[in-house]
């Protein structure tokens, strides 16, 4: 067996993403001598490890390459996403601090596990191997199972980690079973070999197409469920109402960037020519995902409608969102759109990004000590005792609903072009109906804030932190609403990221 | 399905093993004395007079302590094979196990100090 030498691993590309995972590491004991009361230190050197990420990140950025023996991949796809979660993960440290504060569950581990998730996320984005993805994916699930619990004494709180381990470990079971299928039926567990594979199952040579149908919806199953689409939704809105806001907040962002990344990475790399039949024009997950975009749209839509408590709102909108999302891997399945639709789904994650974690930011800057103070009636005369709170609020749920002028309307306009470039009609419809709907819940929420009076002071607790975080995903999204170009234009670094991932 | 051509053995040893499971405990029923009691059929624990159900108090100790021996029972059991092929493999081999112990000394480190190894 011929090992490499240490410069055939290519260790300078995976620095960002190992950079943050060994920095997570050497916190956690730093973390042990720092005392108690001061623990916010644990959080800067966090912050501190994330910029560092990114930096590095966008250093590797442009210089594609691959590492660790064609197990992990630096390209642009991976650098946007890594751009987009690093925010993310930025951003959530941000408003942490002081919500970790007041309400009691100040831990230095709280950051060290935002580390590693985050690690996670973006070997995930990186990941060019089915037995890569499966780590990555555990390195970002089980941090994410702690941190939904770390409320813990509360029963909530830890109602959100069990459900979420336990279905959470029986989706990754379902993963590995269709990688381990799929490895079955190709021989290879290399995404750019499996290629080559399918297109030799499909000529009729062995009788591996039905392992391989089966493997892919498998896998399909399992990462739908880290992106919470609709039959692997049910967890959702308990762990998002239980999990503590700024955690909640990071993985209806995070652990759908990764989920994404990797289910467009394995469909477009590895399975681009998995059809039904040998000469079918698109590709045989097509209807798959059809099915479930349109599903998830109309229920996390329509569900999201009867929700009292804001997170249990946002986290109904982030699975009809996650809809949105996978109405552009739909469209990727048809081979001259998947460029553009993998460019509208990485658009579309970035928009959402922004929006969404400005709203939870609000979400949380209202919440009380206790936990408590999450419901839709407590929005009420917020425009009267914070007008600027309540109109950034305003913008971030014109945004989600997909109002021009916001990011949330160009992420949107990006995924309907490319599912009509694609051909599917009705899916373009289902959206764009579904879309309507979801103005209703979000109006509402506006409607609480500027037409009805409330009793009480609401914003009782939006520290200088969160201000921050709000006004830093408040410029995002108005950025991006109004120079969409940033991102949609053809020679910018979207097009470059899907360049380096559609053949 | 020339595919499956390579898991027949696997389903063989399968077979075989439901096949030789039910054939000795029907032998051993057929042949043996049978004569229950209560003990006799009693859950199996360690030797002991069962007392009590299962379902009760543990201190949460045992469960760290638990979880612990398992973290360093994989490793040992990650570093056996690696010991018996190390001289195939060289130093790169080496580096490797280093960062895997590293990685698992920071845990080590960890539980130490936040007190997990303390009985009291």
């Amino acid at each position: 067996m011929q090992l490499p030498s240490l410069s055939e691993l290519n260790l300078g590309l995976t620095v960002p993403a190992l950079s943050l995972a060994l920095w997570a590491c050497i916190l956690l004991v730093i973390d042990l001598f720092i005392p108690r009361d001061r623990k916010s230190v644990t959080a800067w050197l966090a912050a501190g490890g994330v910029v560092f990420a990114f930096i590095a990140n966008l250093l590797v950025y442009r210089d594609p390459g691959v590492a660790f023996m064609g197990l992990f991949v630096a390209d642009e796809f991976a650098g946007f996403l890594n751009i987009v979660v690093l925010l993310t993960a930025f951003i959530a440290i941000l408003m942490s601090v002081d919500y970790l504060k007041r309400t009691g569950i100040e831990r230095g581990e709280y950051y060290v596990l935002l580390l590693m998730t985050t690690s996670g996320i973006m070997f995930m984005n990186s990941a060019n191997d089915l037995a890569v993805v499966f780590i990555a994916l555990e390195l970002l699930s089980i941090p994410l199972y702690v941190l939904a619990a770390f409320r813990a004494p509360e029963e909530r709180s830890e109602e959100a980690g069990l459900k979420y381990f336990i279905l959470g470990a029986f989706a990754s079971a379902f993963f590995v079973f269709g990688a381990a299928l799929i490895y079955g039926a190709t021989g290879s567990s290399s995404l750019p070999v499996i290629v080559d594979a399918v297109g030799r199952a499909l000529a009729g040579e062995g009788s591996s197409l039905l392992l391989l149908l089966m493997g892919s919806g498998l896998i399909l199953a399992g990462l739908g469920f880290k992106v919470a689409v609709v039959p692997f939704h049910m967890w959702t809105p308990d762990v998002y109402e239980g999990a503590p806001t700024p955690v909640t907040a990071f993985m209806s962002v995070g652990a759908k960037v990764g989920g994404f990344a990797a289910l467009l990475r394995i469909l477009l790399v590895a399975l681009p020519a998995l059809t039904v039949a040998e000469g079918d024009a698109v590709a045989g997950w097509q209807t798959a995902t059809w099915v479930v975009a349109a599903l998830t749209l109309i229920l996390g839509n329509i569900v999201a409608i009867s929700q009292t408590n804001i997170k249990r709102l946002l986290a109904y909108s982030s699975i009809a969102h996650a809809g949105y999302v996978l109405m552009a891997v739909a469209a990727a399945g048809t081979p001259g759109v998947s460029d553009q639709a993998t460019r509208a789904a990485l658009i579309y994650l970035m928009a959402y990004m922004f929006t969404n974690l400005g709203a939870f930011a609000v979400a949380m800057a209202i919440e009380k000590d206790d936990g408590s103070g999450t419901s839709l009636d407590d929005f009420k005369g917020l425009g009267r005792s914070r007008p600027l709170l309540a109109a950034i609020m305003a913008v971030f749920m014109l945004s989600l609903t997909g109002i021009p002028l916001t990011a949330g309307f160009v992420g949107k306009w990006v995924v309907f072009q490319a599912t009509i470039e694609a051909g599917l009609y009705t899916l373009a419809v289902i959206g764009v109906l579904t879309s309507v709907i979801s103005a209703f819940y979000y109006v509402r929420v506006i409607v609480n804030m500027f037409l009805e009076d409330g009793e009480g002071d609401p914003a009782a607790a939006a520290t200088p932190y969160v201000q921050w975080a709000i006004y830093l995903t408040f410029a995002g999204t108005l950025v991006l609403g109004i120079i969409p170009s940033l991102v949609t234009n053809l020679s910018g670094p979207v097009a470059l990221a899907v360049a380096s991932l559609v053949p | 399905m020339p595919t499956f051509d390579e898991f027949a053995p696997i389903g063989a040893l399968l077979i075989l093993s439901v096949v030789m499971v039910a054939l000795i405990t029907i032998i051993s029923r057929l042949f043996g004395p049978y004569r229950p009691s209560l003990r006799k059929t009693a859950p199996y624990e360690s030797g002991m007079k069962p007392i009590g159900p299962a379902v009760r108090r543990f201190p949460v100790r045992f469960y760290l302590i638990a979880v612990l021996f398992i973290l360093f029972d994989i490793e040992v059991v990650f570093m056996l094979p690696w010991a018996v092929v190390f001289r195939q493999l060289g130093l790169f081999a080496l580096i490797e196990m280093v960062i895997f112990i590293a990685i698992l000394l920071v845990g080590y480190f960890y539980a130490w100090r936040k007190g997990a190894l303390e009985w009291e």
